[in-house]
């Protein structure tokens, strides 16, 4: 490596050791949720090594515990991952066009939350370089919180287990409530999605839909509903959720 | 129908990686339709909401455990605690709260 990659890597490492960090507590109590849904500590390391997106491999354990049908799958990782394609178009804006396919290729397979946010805020073009030293230490932290998740799970008490359950939970919450403060729109949305959740849990008829479809459908057809109603004006959709 | 495992495990992999590096490399361009750009920043959004609740009721032990994880989640990152802060407390919310449950 020349010294200025060499750089852009360290600079990439620095930023991403609270990234890390933080992925293996939440990869921690994913691993939990796989362990639940029947997966070994291996295939959840695999899983988690070739997805690094925890509200989509939440989903697909979720569909895989109900043996979903392959296509039904897809279709949930192709919306539980959508906002990475709007992430994905954003961070293909900040590369130097001469940026080789190869680069392109390796970046593409960690475009998470955090590591698009540290990305887009990297001053000028984005050094590919910097994108790496961050992975290398956000995907370990990330698969082996996994690993350690469905190993741990079987050994750690039930009253542990159950309160480790929640964690990924609350990522989620801090998440989606801190855009809420700012929008009253998202606020109702998020507290409209919830009620229908609700609904398709416990009315006859609805209920008998297995909650991995549930969340398909209903993210669809909500998210549908509120582009169509309420669009989004040119230059307001940057989110980093 | 059984279901293999490993086509469950490609299949996530594969679109998951797609859907990231297909703008990446082949698009490399904004894309202009409102409805799209307005459906995909909603969908996050939706798709945590909906998987969150009620979903946390039957994660825990005791359903009021979760309740009160739930509600304490909200409150923190109401008041803008980070994402592990706010992971980290509702789980012990729940520990805590069902010693005495």
């Amino acid at each position: 490596m020349t010294s200025d990659k060499r750089l852009a890597f360290s600079c990439g490492m620095r930023d991403g050791i609270p990234i890390a960090t933080g992925y293996f507590a939440v990869a921690f109590t994913l691993g939990i949720a796989a362990r639940n849904a029947g997966f070994t500590p291996l295939q959840a390391l695999f899983v988690s090594l070739t997805n690094n997106a925890s509200a989509g491999e939440y989903a697909g354990f979720t569909l895989i515990s109900q043996n979903a049908g392959y296509l039904e799958l897809a279709l949930m990782m192709l919306v539980a991952n959508a906002r990475y394609l709007l992430m994905s178009c954003a961070l293909s804006q900040k590369l130097d066009s001469k940026t080789s396919l190869l680069h392109r290729m390796i970046i593409g397979y960690d475009v998470t939350d955090e590591i698009f946010g540290i990305c887009i805020n990297a001053p000028g073009k984005l050094n590919p370089f910097y994108a790496y030293g961050a992975f290398s230490v956000a995907i370990p932290g990330w698969s082996i919180g996994t690993y350690l998740g469905v190993l741990m799970g079987n050994v750690l008490p039930a009253n542990v287990v159950s309160a480790l359950s929640v964690g990924l939970y609350g990522m989620f919450i801090a998440i989606i409530i801190p855009p809420a403060k700012k929008s009253r729109l998202l606020a109702g949305l998020i507290i409209l999605s919830m009620l229908l959740s609700l609904l398709f849990s416990i009315l006859p008829f609805l209920s008998k839909i297995p909650s991995g479809t549930a969340i398909l459908l209903l993210t669809i057809a909500i998210s549908a509903a509120a582009a169509v109603l309420f669009p989004i004006k040119e230059g307001e959709t940057q989110n980093g959720a | 129908m059984e279901h293999n495992i490993y086509i469950y495990m490609a299949i996530m992999a594969g679109v998951t990686y797609l859907i990231r590096v297909l703008p990446l490399t082949l698009i490399r361009r904004e894309i202009k339709s409102t409805f799209i750009r307005s459906f995909l920043y909603y969908v996050p959004y939706v798709t945590l909401s909906v998987m969150t609740f009620p979903a946390i009721i039957h994660a825990t032990r005791s359903p009021i455990a979760a309740m009160l994880a739930f509600a304490a989640a909200i409150l923190l990152a109401w008041f803008g605690r980070s994402l592990f802060q706010v992971s980290v407390f509702a789980c012990i919310v729940v520990f805590i709260s069902e010693l005495f449950l």
